[in-house]
């Protein structure tokens, strides 16, 4: 079976989970070879630990992309990498996760390529033609099965699209250099300020998400919505109307323009349900709302739902899941 | 300064959105708007505009005959001048394609400054403008909440998915702008009536030189082998809270073993 290249989206060498559901999936087409840009070799982060991972979950090769002068640059020095190897190796796909940076890297990759690009896909499975994509639109109305017909796939997955497995290898690591991208073609990074970490899951890739919206009625109000959060295990979102009333954080925004989310569960409390926000989460799993309206949107799409004050229900249901613990 | 904003005729976000049976976005069964996201674009190249930087606003759209009314709405709102690439043969064209169409176009007009929404929202990839710089070799400056247009460059903050970033890059350039860009204006009646006396320029792939075989169902790189419909979902149990619901809720998440 070919060569499959993954990009891993990693946040200075810890590697974030969508990219080890790539492993999962590039494995079902190919051997997967993961390329790590900017970790290691020139850089200040250790490569090693990275490397170990992606070999815990299938990676047959690492390519490792770095030079001093990487992380002044957006996206660029992964593109011409990446390109580059592929074009070496004519691999059977290119995957890469669906963070803002990497679809923009796939995007410029097929065009280097002439390749044709699918973003967004929730499954992958081997067909004739190539890779067999699965992808939900027109906010999870439609399901497209698609393939590329020209040039290497290149592929842009959604969280939760496969299970993270375990396929112990010891990879072969090879070092690739790049040189930093001339100032015409080149997006310099002035200053970077890193979202603090909550401690609680990554919203794209959570398996739980409890959001709260207009109902909420208030920053300090919010903290009901965290105590189920974390009662669950899961992370905390937020409706637009919420995040506009600067109540929480738009990291934290569900909807069409927020992050879309797509886990097991899905606690709506105090949304409405408005068509925006329905496109962030229609495809959850298992849908739950609290709201006082019962006319309200939201409850078209539960699996259950109840008519109430969320400040009522919300600390009642965290009492109760801790009381069971 | 050029500015160049490319924006997008889409079917309604609201209404029941389909394919042909081609595997082509319906265009017909819906009404089309502006693609709302596109917006935030057009608004940022006005802002531009009125803030003394003496700049022309040429507003860039492919599409069937109907797109031109993406064009009127945004004259309406400002700008100078609209550019409507029209042709049979784009029927049917992946983003790849458009990419290669709309910096054909943009060549074509030519720009200091090309502004895009974040994504349309009806193919929703959000490549079309990295795309776009790709093949004119310039910087795309993308996700941008925040622009800033000085001598020869331009500067702006890009909400990530880890950081928060502060950006530049040198002109000419792409910037995408997403819908924390600042809140785009109404256009006035007086703005609509101008909107159509506004000169509006259209183009077909021979003036633009585009190679027929790279775009439409011919040129596109992938394919659709199937678009159903979604089953609707079974619908819920919804109960009123008369003092247990949070108890019940507790219960039902019991029974799908999230507790």
């Amino acid at each position: 079976m070919g060569e499959v290249l993954v990009l891993v989206d990693h946040v200075d060498g810890a590697v974030r989970k969508p990219t080890l559901e790539l492993l999962t999936l590039a494995r079902r087409i190919g051997q997967p070879s993961a390329v790590l840009v900017g970790c290691g070799a020139g850089g200040d982060t250790d490569a090693n630990a990275a490397i170990e991972t992606l070999g815990r979950h299938g990676a047959v090769k690492v390519y490792l992309v770095d030079s001093p002068e990487l992380d002044d640059y957006l996206v660029a020095p992964a593109v011409d990498a990446l390109a580059r190897i592929a074009g070496e190796v004519g691999p059977a796909a290119i995957l890469t996760p669906s963070t803002l940076d990497a679809r923009e890297i796939a995007a410029r990759v097929a065009v280097r390529l002439g390749s044709g690009l699918i973003t967004d896909a929730v499954d992958l499975r081997p067909g004739p033609d190539g890779p067999v994509i699965e992808q939900s639109v027109f906010a999870g109305t439609y399901v497209i099965k698609a393939h590329v017909n020209g040039g290497i796939p290149v592929i842009t997955v959604k969280p939760n699209a496969a299970p993270v497995e375990l396929a112990e290898t010891v990879p072969a690591v090879e070092k690739v250099e790049v040189a930093p991208p001339p100032v015409a073609t080149a997006v310099r990074i002035l200053s970077r300020t890193a979202r603090e970490r909550t401690g609680r899951p990554e919203l794209a890739d959570a398996e739980i998400v409890v959001s709260g919206g207009r109902g909420v009625n208030g920053a300090e109000n919010f903290a009901v919505i965290e105590r189920v959060a974390d009662a669950l295990g899961g992370a905390v979102g937020a409706s637009r109307a919420a995040v506009d009333a600067g109540w929480y954080p738009h990291s934290h925004q569900v909807g069409q323009t927020g992050t879309q989310v797509s886990p097991q569960l899905y606690v709506a409390a105090g949304i409405s349900g408005a068509i925006q926000h329905r496109a962030g989460m229609q495809t959850s799993k298992t849908i739950v709302a609290v709201n006082t309206d019962p006319e309200a949107a939201i409850f078209e799409l539960v699996d259950y739902g109840v008519v109430g004050d969320l400040f009522a229900v919300l600390p009642q249901l965290s009492d109760e899941i801790e009381k069971r613990r | 300064m050029k500015i160049v904003v490319c924006v997008k005729h889409v079917p309604d976000a609201t209404a029941d959105r389909g394919f042909d049976q081609d595997g082509a976005t319906d265009r017909d069964s819906v009404d089309s708007v502006l693609s709302e996201l596109d917006e935030y674009a057009v608004e940022q190249a006005l802002r531009i505009a009125e803030s003394g930087v003496e700049a022309e606003v040429t507003y860039l759209t492919v599409g069937p005959a109907p797109a031109r009314a993406a064009l009127l709405k945004a004259l309406a709102m400002g700008g100078d001048r609209g550019v409507h690439v029209v042709d049979d043969r784009l029927r049917g064209t992946d983003a790849p394609g458009t990419a290669a169409v709309l910096a054909a176009a943009a060549k074509h007009v030519g720009f200091d400054l090309l502004l895009c929404g974040m994504a349309s929202t009806d193919g929703a990839m959000g490549v079309v403008p990295a795309m776009v710089a790709e093949h004119l070799g310039v910087p795309a400056a993308t996700y941008l909440s925040e622009v800033e247009v000085g001598l020869g460059s331009v500067t702006g903050v890009r909400d990530g998915d880890t950081a928060t970033l502060r950006v530049q890059a040198a002109l000419p350039a792409v910037v995408s702008v997403t819908d924390r860009a600042g809140e785009a204006r109404y256009p006035s009646f007086k703005g609509i009536v101008a909107a159509k006396k506004k000169p509006l320029l259209s183009l077909g792939l021979d003036e633009l030189a585009v190679e027929p075989d790279r775009v439409g169902g011919v040129g596109a790189r992938s394919t659709v082998d199937s678009a159903t419909p979604r089953p609707p979902r079974a619908a819920g149990e919804i109960v009123s809270d008369s003092g247990e619901g949070g108890v019940q809720l507790a219960e039902f998440l019991a029974t799908r073993k999230f507790i």
